[in-house]
């Protein structure tokens, strides 16, 4: 077995253990946490696709804001049904059999998928994927369009989460 | 090499773990945490395929470039509600926030 495909399994075991901890565990900061190694697991996966960009991005945005993001709004609704009773509802068992079924369903139809099992093609000398995005990005005939609807609608949520989360004086 | 189908199993199974805990939450911000797995594994998807199927072309990179900043934006926008809502009724479990409820 070659070396990347050792990594491959590892980090993949590593990243959905952790990710079932996410959706099991009871105490939320502990779920937290779970989620930033589940998301460092797919740095990695983003490291062999050789889409470095991406796994930087990945935590930059994920782990640094996002998981942040969590923390704090788990911290700042502390102690509602901290460790009481069970974090889940009544119906937890239909939920499982949905995503187990939707897993074994999901995994079938993948099997019929054409290059279900192809390999990576050899990237290609002197073509940097990173520039041809940058350039796309912000080219008219490429995306230029989603990327400035992408920036309007950060800026939209934004100002959107200040206001909801604003305290009003009474 | 590692072939395709190993990224796609695994963001199957990652989908579905997000997805078993979108359903069966009580906390609302532990469904949230459901939702961020489940556009990991959609992330995963794409640049899989992007590297695997379409190198040469850039539609894989620049959909999870949007995938991102629209997760953000979700992030953003869900936690605040969500705190909204815990300094205005002191609960943050998804079957207690009823106010819309005919």
């Amino acid at each position: 077995m070659a070396p990347d495909q050792i990594i491959f399994i590892l980090v993949a075991i590593i990243s959905l253990v952790a990710a079932l901890f996410v959706v099991t565990s009871r105490n939320l900061i502990h779920s937290a946490f779970w989620l930033i190694l589940t998301l460092f697991g797919v740095a990695v996966l983003y490291v062999l696709l050789q889409a470095g960009f991406f796994s930087v991005v990945q935590v930059i945005v994920y782990i640094g804001a996002i998981s942040i993001l969590f923390i704090f709004a788990v911290m700042l609704t502390r102690n509602v049904m901290q460790d009481t009773g069970s974090q889940n509802n009544a119906n937890w068992w239909v939920g499982a059999l949905i995503a187990l079924v939707f897993f074994g369903g999901l995994t079938y139809m993948l099997l019929g998928v054409p290059g279900f099992d192809a390999k990576a093609p050899e990237m290609q000398a002197g073509i940097d994927p990173l520039r041809q995005l940058g350039m796309e990005l912000v080219s008219p005939d490429g995306y230029l369009l989603p990327f400035e609807l992408a920036s309007v609608l950060l800026v939209a949520a934004m100002i959107g989460a200040i206001y909801v989360s604003w305290e009003k004086k009474r | 090499m590692i072939p395709l189908s190993w990224y796609l199993v695994f963001a199957a199974a990652m989908f579905s773990i997000g997805l078993f805990g979108v359903l069966s939450r009580k906390n609302a911000i532990a469904i949230l945490m459901g939702i961020e797995l489940m556009l990991n594994a959609v992330n995963v998807n794409l640049i899989a395929f992007w590297r695997y199927r379409a190198v040469t072309g850039i539609a894989g990179q620049a959909f999870a470039i949007i995938v991102f900043a629209v997760a953000a934006a979700e992030v953003a926008v869900g936690l605040s509600l969500i705190i909204s809502i815990y300094r205005r009724r002191k609960t943050v479990v998804a079957d207690d926030i009823h106010m819309l409820e005919g």
